[in-house]
C-alpha cells in the first residue's frame, strides 16, 4: 500500500515538473508575443495578421518549409560551434567575422577547383580549408586570453568587425568577378553545388549540421575531452589544480568554435548561393548566441530554438515584403524573447528557493 | 608624403579626430563607472543607439541640439534601467541580457526609423559651433581644436571631474570597493545593489549622449545600426585605461583619429577603399592589445552578480 502510494506521489512529481517545463517555454513566448504585439499595434499594424502571415509562410507553405529548413543549415552549425564555447567558458561573440572569411575563402576557391577536380573533392577542399581560415581567425584571441588573461568578449568582438571589412575588402578587390557589375566572386553553376535533398531544394548542408551537432553534443557529454572543456568552464582555476592542461583546451576550444562558425559559412556559399556578393553580412552570429542560451547549452533543445527562429526569419522576409513590417522587427521579438526567458528563469528559482527556505 | 601633410589634410584629420572621438570618449567614461563597480555593460552598445534615436528625434522636433542631447542622455538611461533592474537588482547573466538590449534596440531604432523618417530622411542644420575667441585663431589646429560644439568642451571637464570624483570622493570609493570587495562595501553598511544600479545609470546617460553627438554634431541624421561597434569600442577603451579618465580620452582620440582618417586622405586627394579604413581602429584596438595586453586591468568582482551571503 504504502509503496503505490510513493509511486503515485512519485509519479505526480514528475508530471508537475514536467508541465512546469512546458509552462516555463511556454509563459515566455507568450508574453514576448504579447508585448511584441503592442509595438506592431502602435506602429498601426495588426499584430494577429502579422503573426498568421509569418507562420503560415515559413511553416505551412511547400516553398517556406523548405526555405526554413534549409535555413536551418548555418544556424545550426553555428550552434553547435558556440555549445562547445559556452561550456568551455569561452565567449566566442566573433562569430560573424569567421563566418565571413570562410564564405569568402569558400566562394573564391570553389570555383576554380571545380575545374581540375570532382564535386566531391572539391566540396570537401572547401571545407577543411574555410574551416581553418576561421578557426586561425581566432588564434589570436585564444593567445591573449591564455597569455595575458584577456576577456575574448571583446577581442572576438573586434576580430569580428576587422573580418567582415577584411572579407569585404576580399570580394571587391581581390576575388571579384569582373564580369559582373555588382562586385562579387565567381558564381559557382548549381549543378556544382552542394546535391539537393530528394526533389526538395534543400540541400544535404542541413545534414551535416544535424551531424556536426549531434557529435558535439557527443562530444561533451560522453568523451574525456568533453568533459576536460566541462571542468575548465566550471572552475578555470581548479582545472589548473587538477592539472589539466588549460591553455591547450582553450585554444582547443575557440579553434572548434570558430571551425564550426566557418564551416557554416561554407555550407551556406556551396548550398544556397553559389557566390559572394561584397557587403553580405546576414548576421547570424549575434542573433545565435541568444538561442543557444535559451537552450542551456542543450543540443535538443537547440535544434527547437533554431527551428522556431527560422520560421520567425523566413515568414518575416515575406512579411517585410507583403505587410510593410521591415524585418528589424524579428530582431525586437528575439530580445523580447530572451528577456522574458531569463526572468521566468530568475523568478522559478526565487521561488524554488522560497518553496524550500 | 609631403602632400599630405598640407594644412588642411592636418585641420580636417584633428578636427574629424575630436568629432569622432566624443562619442567613443562618453562611452568610455560611463563604460569606466560600470565596470569599477563590477558591471561589465555589453549593453552600452544598445544605450549608445538609443541615444542617438532619441537624440535626433528630439533635437528634430525641438529643433535645439541641446534638447537632443537631453533627450539622448534619457534614452541611454532608458535602456540602462533594464540593465540595472536584470543584471543588478536580479543578478542576471550581464552578456546575456547585454547583448539582448542591444538586438533589442538595434530593431525598435531601426523600426522607429522605418516608420518615422524613412521617406523623407531629415537632416538637422548647423550644430551652432562655439569658436572660442583667440585660441581659435590659431593658424592650423586653432580652427581644428577651438571651433566645436560646446558639448566637446563639456564632456573634456567632464574628464577631469570623473578623475576628482574617483580620487576623492566617497562615490568614488564605493564605486571601487562594490567592484573588488563588495562583501567589504556590504559591511561598511553601503548598499553595493544602489552603487551598482547608479553606475549603469550613469553610464546609460553618458553613452547616450555620445549616440545623440554622434547622430545631430557628427552625421546631422540618424541612420540604423549608425553606432556600428562604438559602443564596443568604449569598452575596450576602459579596458586599457585602468580606471583612469584622462587615459580613456587619449585613446578615444587615437580610435578617433583612425576613424577620421578616411575623410582627411579624400581632403587630401587619397582615396582609399572604405572597407580598409574601416579595419583601423579595430585593428588598432588588436594591436594596442598585443602590445599592453599585460597591462590591461579588470576589477575581480567583474561581470559577477552581488548576492548577499553568498561567497
Amino acid at each position: 500500500m504504502t509503496t503505490g502510494s510513493e509511486r503515485s506521489d512519485a509519479d505526480t512529481t514528475q508530471i508537475r515538473d514536467s508541465l512546469l517545463a512546458v509552462v516555463r517555454v511556454l509563459v515566455p513566448v507568450f508574453l514576448a508575443l504579447f508585448v511584441g504585439a503592442l509595438i506592431l499595434l502602435s506602429f498601426g499594424k495588426d499584430p494577429l495578421t502579422y503573426y498568421g502571415y509569418v507562420i503560415s509562410r515559413g511553416l505551412f507553405s511547400p516553398s517556406g518549409l523548405e526555405a526554413t529548413i534549409t535555413r536551418i543549415a548555418p544556424l545550426l552549425l553555428i550552434a553547435a560551434g558556440l555549445i562547445v564555447a559556452f561550456r568551455a567558458g569561452i565567449w566566442n561573440l566573433g562569430v560573424d567575422g569567421q563566418f565571413l572569411l570562410a564564405s569568402v575563402v569558400t566562394a573564391a576557391l570553389a570555383p576554380v577547383l571545380m575545374d581540375s577536380m570532382p564535386r566531391g573533392l572539391t566540396i570537401v577542399t572547401c571545407f577543411a580549408v574555410s574551416t581553418a581560415v576561421a578557426a586561425a581567425w581566432s588564434l589570436l584571441p585564444a593567445f591573449l586570453k591564455v597569455r595575458y588573461g584577456i576577456n575574448e568578449i571583446i577581442t572576438t568582438l573586434m576580430m569580428s568587425f576587422l573580418g567582415i571589412s577584411l572579407s569585404n575588402v576580399l570580394v571587391k578587390i581581390a576575388f571579384n568577378d569582373p564580369s559582373t557589375t555588382v562586385p562579387q566572386t565567381a558564381t559557382l553553376p548549381v549543378d556544382e553545388r552542394l546535391p539537393r535533398l530528394f526533389d526538395t531544394t534543400i540541400h544535404s548542408g542541413v545534414l551535416i549540421a544535424l551531424v556536426a551537432l549531434l557529435l558535439v553534443h557527443l562530444m561533451m557529454t560522453r568523451t574525456a575531452f568533453g568533459l576536460k572543456l566541462q571542468v575548465v568552464g566550471a572552475n578555470p582555476r581548479a582545472a589548473v589544480h587538477t592539472g589539466l592542461a588549460v591553455g591547450k583546451l582553450t585554444y582547443a576550444t575557440f579553434a572548434i568554435s570558430a571551425g564550426l562558425a566557418g564551416l557554416a559559412g561554407s555550407v551556406e556559399i556551396l548550398g544556397v548561393w553559389g557566390t559572394m556578393r561584397a557587403d553580405w553580412n546576414p548576421a547570424y552570429g549575434l542573433l545565435v548566441i541568444p538561442l543557444v542560451f535559451l537552450a542551456r547549452f542543450h543540443g535538443a533543445a537547440t535544434i527547437g530554438f533554431v527551428l522556431f527562429f527560422a520560421v520567425l526569419m523566413i515568414g518575416g522576409e515575406s512579411a517585410s515584403r507583403r505587410l510593410g513590417v521591415p524585418q528589424y522587427y524579428v530582431l525586437v521579438l528575439v530580445s523580447l524573447l530572451l528577456i522574458f526567458f531569463a526572468l521566468v528563469e530568475y523568478l522559478d528559482q526565487r521561488w524554488r528557493k522560497q518553496a524550500r527556505a | 608624403m609631403g602632400a599630405l601633410l598640407t594644412e588642411a589634410f592636418i585641420t580636417s584629420l584633428v578636427f574629424g579626430a575630436i568629432t569622432a572621438g566624443v562619442p567613443l570618449l562618453l562611452a568610455g567614461l560611463g563604460e569606466q563607472i560600470s565596470e569599477k563597480s563590477g558591471v561589465l555593460n555589453i549593453g552600452i552598445e544598445g544605450m549608445m543607439l538609443m541615444g542617438a534615436y532619441c537624440g535626433f528625434a528630439a533635437a528634430y522636433y525641438s529643433g535645439s541640439f541641446w534638447a537632443g542631447f537631453l533627450f539622448g542622455g534619457l534614452g541611454g538611461a532608458a535602456v540602462a534601467v533594464l540593465m540595472a533592474v536584470f543584471c543588478v537588482r536580479f543578478g542576471m547573466n550581464q552578456i546575456v541580457i547585454g547583448i539582448a538590449l542591444t538586438l533589442g534596440v538595434e530593431g525598435l531604432t531601426a523600426l522607429l526609423h522605418f516608420f518615422q523618417f524613412s521617406r523623407t530622411y531629415p537632416r538637422l542644420g548647423e550644430s551652432g559651433a562655439l569658436r572660442i575667441p583667440l585660441l581659435s585663431d590659431i593658424p592650423v589646429l586653432g580652427s581644428a581644436l577651438f571651433a566645436h560644439h560646446p558639448l566637446v568642451y563639456l564632456a573634456v571637464a567632464v574628464v577631469f571631474a570623473l578623475g576628482w570624483v574617483f580620487r576623492s570622493t566617497f562615490i568614488g570609493f564605493n564605486l571601487e570597493a562594490a567592484g573588488n570587495k563588495p562583501s567589504a562595501l556590504d559591511a561598511a553598511g553601503v548598499s553595493v545593489i544602489a552603487t551598482r544600479v547608479y553606475a549603469v545609470l550613469s553610464t546609460g546617460f553618458l553613452a547616450g549622449i555620445g549616440g545623440a553627438y554622434m547622430a545631430n554634431v557628427g552625421a546631422g541624421l540618424f541612420i540604423p545600426f549608425m553606432t556600428g561597434g562604438a559602443g564596443f569600442i568604449g569598452i575596450v577603451l576602459a579596458m586599457l585605461a585602468r580606471g583612469r579618465p584622462l587615459w580613456v580620452l587619449f585613446g578615444a582620440l587615437l580610435f578617433g583619429a583612425s576613424l577620421a582618417l578616411t575623410t582627411a586622405l579624400q581632403v587630401a586627394g587619397l582615396n582609399i577603399p572604405t572597407d580598409v579604413v574601416q579595419m583601423l581602429p579595430f585593428a588598432m584596438v588588436m594591436l594596442v592589445l598585443v602590445i599592453f595586453g599585460r597591462h590591461s586591468y579588470l576589477p575581480p568582482a567583474l561581470g559577477h552578480p552581488y548576492v548577499r551571503g553568498e561567497r
